[in-house]
């Protein structure tokens, strides 16, 4: 019976995907063709952010201008929900003494990683400055050229497990453990949300701005969105290293 | 089917929504289930990307000369889609990191990833409790 029942489930569910299917392509098949510039899509909004962007934010990438500029606030809420979301995983997967007394110490202190792999470490030791020096290049020049807080963030993050990996949890833990990952989380969104509060006060009442916008190519040209940026990239790079080291069992040690 | 050959990334992209979307109704692996997930999620910012395309322009960064005399926007593509598909991966990471911990959780509890299994567990659990 409850085979039966099941059987008839699956094939309901294949015809209405089928069916979902078929009604999304057909809604497809009479949108406008892609790539012509007479979209609807291409608007007069997207024409205003192009032109006005980079002399209104100095910022001459115009999705950096817009996102961390015309429509911070939105990247501020990113920003909160990556935070949120890592404390959330946090709660779920925290082991220590405090949340399993039963939990058995050699469970605590286990390493996962292979920490005699001198290949590894040897290359690690010339890759990981290049791998932090690229990734501040690419938060640095989030307004000049592709990128920003979001990719530089991923690739430091990403050079911080590598790191892990090599050396294991107790080298890593001197300048990356929960302490340094809630000041630097919590600094980076407080000072997102003040100075963007700030910006949006001033601009709203239409009085004068103390943070000049110079709009001239260089890396300080556009205000705030160089700071902005950073405070992006710590937010992202924390989240990422933090997810991968609650997933590896246990979390923070210290 | 006019616009089939002119709109194939869309159509590609609702193929992999469905696709995806029949994964979460017919898996019961939970882990399977977010992989449907994830792939609803990258159909969408294909679909959002080939939204913001116009063919023979390059990605919207002007150049310094641009910004002093004035920007040719025929030249760019529409910076717009790009910062909604940022947001959608930023939430798309957050849910499924979300997701896997509830996983690893309850695959502690009970030691099976099936979910009608779990369901099961439970359920049974509440009538003893009675």
């Amino acid at each position: 019976m409850k085979k039966k029942l099941n059987r008839i489930y699956n094939i309901l569910c294949v015809i209405f995907a089928l069916v979902f299917i078929a009604a999304m392509l057909l809604t497809v098949n009479s949108l406008p063709s892609i790539g012509e510039p007479t979209n609807p899509t291409n608007n007069v909004v997207s024409e205003k952010y192009l032109t006005d962007a980079s002399w209104e934010t100095g910022s001459l990438n115009a999705v950096s201008g817009m996102i961390l500029d015309y429509r911070a606030f939105d990247t501020l809420g990113e920003s909160c929900v990556l935070f949120v979301a890592t404390i959330a995983v946090f709660i779920m997967l925290r082991r220590d003494e405090d949340s399993n007394p039963n939990l058995p110490t050699q469970y605590l202190n286990q390493s996962y990683e292979d920490e005699d792999d001198i290949i590894f470490k040897k290359t690690l030791e010339f890759l990981f400055p290049v791998i932090l020096c690229f990734g501040i290049y690419v938060i640095a020049n989030g307004h000049l050229s592709p990128g920003g807080g979001f990719s530089g963030g991923a690739i430091i993050g990403a050079g911080f497990i590598l790191y892990l990996n090599a050396y294991g949890l107790d080298k890593i833990e001197r300048f990356a453990n929960s302490k340094t990952y809630l000041a630097c989380s919590v600094c980076a969104l407080l000072f997102y949300g003040l100075a963007k509060s700030y910006v949006f006060y001033v601009g709203a009442n239409h009085l004068h701005s103390i943070i000049p916008v110079f709009a001239d190519g260089t890396i300080f040209a556009s205000g705030l969105i160089l700071p902005l940026n950073i405070a992006v990239g710590i937010v992202v790079s924390n989240t990422v290293y933090a997810l991968y080291i609650m997933f590896r069992r246990g979390g923070f040690n210290k | 089917m006019n616009y089939f050959l002119s709109n194939l990334p869309e159509f590609v992209s609702m193929v992999c929504f469905g696709i995806g979307f029949t994964n979460l109704l017919l898996n019961k692996n939970m882990i399977r289930k977010i992989i449907g997930l994830d792939i609803m999620d990258t159909s969408i910012y294909l679909f959002l990307a080939v939204k913001g395309y116009i063919a023979g322009t390059v990605a919207p960064i002007v150049t310094l000369e641009e910004q002093m005399v004035g920007v040719n926007t025929s030249l760019y593509t529409n910076p717009i889609p790009a910062g909604l598909v940022l947001t959608g991966i930023v939430v798309s990471v957050s849910v499924s990191a979300i997701l896997l911990a509830i996983t690893v959780r309850l695959y502690e509890e009970f030691h099976t990833l099936d979910i009608d299994e779990i369901i099961h567990m439970v359920r049974e659990e509440d009538r003893r409790a009675e």
